[in-house]
């Protein structure tokens, strides 16, 4: 479906959208619209919310009723859209420094919550809105404009934070490996709780330029070379797995959704 | 009709106003004095159907009513100080976006932690200006626990009358306070609801303005399929750079209170017409201002009292024409003086402007404007 689900999905008019040549984030946008279609939602009752930077800008080219919030409020914009009406499925698109740093606190607690929510997290290890400054996801020693001497904080799992933190379904891909990406949404849309999807992305622009990782098909060839699938990996040597990282399901253990808890109590009264 | 009588509480009240108003979300942060009111919206919302979250911070709150109003319910947040300062970033967004949504800030003595337990009124501009950018303000200020019943009422309304976020600006004293209350029938309230579009879903422009210059309101999940930011946008909501539709936005969203003006503004004024000198105060305050008017009087001084119910937009019309008349007019606040700039910019010359301050975090007292305007006299 390549130019179907765009047709469909996209306010084509709003197109091109303002990415650089080479990001990834449209990869990852596209893949949120595949696995709506293959879903057969009825389009009326989604509601994609962002917060704010590079990733944040795909609700302005998405046909839903689509909500563009403050930086790293997203999920509780979204949290009071599911809630008032639960009804409707809700999509945040977020990025690593919208979603880890100024808004961290708000993903752990709706991961806490279950609320019926799915997150994408496009991970470009950047700041890419404000011009490269190293993110809660820049691996360590890399360099941002405000690291120009190589970043000393240690990164985020993302994966495995929202896992801890409760999410119910949480899975990981890249904007390379694009039907694993589309599957691991369809899941996550599929769970009736909190999912989290992780979307390795690439800054070409900023986070490869400043760490000489080449050009755009350079950077997808890296998420093609180091990315181990976590079924493959459990079969493979700590020292094979070195420089690697893991894609696909990292938690999938369904439990009752929040919106559907608190209806319970609203039924309470109804039967007196 | 007999009306059964209740003692209750400012906060209370509150709660009471935005249920009989419509109120069916609520979000908010347990904080002091304010709690009552999450506290009650937790017990009494789902028995109405509604929906009651306490969310991580106050941010949170602010966002998900911002959120829920978005899909038709009609929304409100509580907090006091600290959390009001919170509240901003996302109040700000409301405003540009035009979500209604309802504030309420229990004001007690800042700055920072301050004192929590104790009435202040140290939010009067932080209601005003708060927020970044240029942007309009409704804030009404109640001064008994039955008023609060009416203004939160009038809160609700205004906010889905002008799709604006309205501030309900309580202290302390109100919130805390506990008043025998006959509430009325809610068959005897009148209840505004957001104009909806009346285009078909093609055409609708979310952002587009009528003459009044508020843009009808479609809720999401209708099948409107529309888009909503925080950055300047044009009729379609769609964000823009250009500067002719930036003027525009910022332009209509507050020419869109400046133009109804008189159907927000509301004050109470008692002894004004011999006045000679006529004390100005809102909220807790208003009620020595009262007991120190009624003090005056029997020694026989023209004392008036005026009260901006609303306090943004300030009653300016009414106190410019009572500066022609009377000589001085003794602003009493809980702060060291912010409301007495409002009235210093109105009246300029035209009369003595004396001030009452007090930020120990105690109500002020009737013998102490007593004792200021016979010192000043």
């Amino acid at each position: 479906m390549p130019s179907a689900v765009v047709d469909k999905f996209f306010r084509t008019n709003k197109l091109p959208q303002i990415w650089c040549p080479g990001c990834g984030h449209g990869i990852i946008t596209r893949a949120i619209t595949v696995a709506v279609e293959k879903l057969g939602f009825d389009r009326d009752k989604i509601c994609v919310v962002s917060g704010i930077g590079c990733s944040s800008r795909a609700t302005g080219y998405l046909d839903f009723d689509t909500l563009h919030t403050t930086h790293g409020r997203a999920l509780p914009f979204a949290t009071g859209v599911k809630l008032a009406n639960p009804d409707m499925k809700v999509i945040v698109i977020t990025g690593d420094g919208d979603c880890t740093a100024i808004g961290g606190n708000h993903l752990i607690h709706a991961c806490r919550r279950n609320i019926g929510i799915t997150t994408i997290v496009f991970n470009n290890n950047i700041y890419g809105m404000t011009g490269g400054q190293y993110s809660p996801t820049t691996p360590k020693f890399d360099k941002g404009t405000t690291a120009p001497y190589g970043n000393i904080d240690k990164a985020f799992d993302i994966s495995n934070l929202a896992a801890s933190a409760g999410a119910t379904y949480v899975g990981r891909s890249t904007a390379y490996h694009t039907n694993l990406l589309i599957s691991l949404i369809e899941n996550g849309l599929k769970n009736d709780g909190f999912s989290l999807i992780e979307a390795i992305s690439s800054c070409p622009t900023y986070y490869g330029r400043k760490n000489k990782k080449g050009d755009a098909v350079n950077m997808l060839e890296w998420q093609k070379d180091h990315a181990v699938n976590i079924s493959a990996a459990s079969k493979m040597t700590p020292e094979s797995l070195e420089g690697k990282f893991l894609i696909g399901e990292f938690n999938n253990s369904p439990e009752p959704e929040y919106t559907s808890e608190y209806q319970k109590i609203i039924d309470r009264f109804n039967k007196e | 009709m007999k009306r059964k009588a209740r003692l209750m509480q400012g906060n209370e009240a509150c709660v009471e106003g935005a249920i009989a108003a419509g109120m069916r979300f609520f979000a908010g942060y347990p904080i002091t004095p304010s709690t009552e009111i999450a506290e009650l919206s937790s017990e009494k919302l789902p028995c109405v159907g509604g929906k009651f979250i306490q969310m991580e911070d106050e941010i949170a709150s602010m966002a998900a009513i911002i959120g829920a109003s978005l899909t038709g319910l009609k929304s409100m947040t509580a907090t006091s100080g600290p959390g009001f300062s919170l509240k901003q970033e996302n109040l700000g967004y409301a405003g540009i976006t035009e979500v209604p949504c309802v504030v309420v800030n229990v004001q007690r003595g800042g700055p920072s932690t301050g004192l929590p337990t104790s009435p202040a009124q140290g939010e009067i501009m932080q209601a005003r200006w708060g927020t970044h950018g240029d942007h309009p303000v409704i804030a009404l200020t109640p001064s008994s626990v039955r008023e609060t019943f009416d203004l939160t009422i009038r809160a609700f309304n205004l906010s889905e009358k002008y799709r604006i976020p309205v501030i309900l600006l309580m202290d302390e004293v109100i919130g805390h306070m506990r008043e025998r209350v006959e509430l009325p029938d809610t068959s005897e309230l009148e209840i505004i609801d957001r104009k909806r579009p009346a285009s078909n879903k093609e055409d609708y422009k979310a952002y587009k303005a009528d003459e009044d210059l508020i843009p009808p309101m479609a809720n999401f999940g209708e099948g409107y399929r529309y888009h909503v930011t925080g950055l300047v946008h044009d009729e379609t909501g769609f964000p823009s750079n250009s500067s002719v539709v930036a003027d525009k936005l910022v332009r209509r969203l507050a020419d869109k209170i400046e133009m109804h003006k008189d159907d927000i503004i509301q004050w109470e004024e008692q002894n004004t017409e011999d006045a000679d000198i006529v004390i100005v105060s809102i909220g807790g305050v208003s009620r020595a201002a009262d007991t120190a008017m009624k003090m005056l009087r029997s020694k026989g001084l023209k004392v008036g009292t005026f009260r901006p119910i609303t306090v943004w937009p300030f009653p300016e019309k009414r106190l410019e024409e009572l500066a022609e008349k009377v000589n001085t007019f003794v602003v009493a606040e809980m702060n060291l003086g912010q409301m007495v700039l409002e009235v210093e910019r109105i009246i300029k010359n035209k009369a003595k402007i004396e001030r009452v301050n007090k930020v120990n975090g105690e109500a002020i007292y009737p013998e102490e404007i007593v004792t200021k305007i016979e010192e000043v006299l």
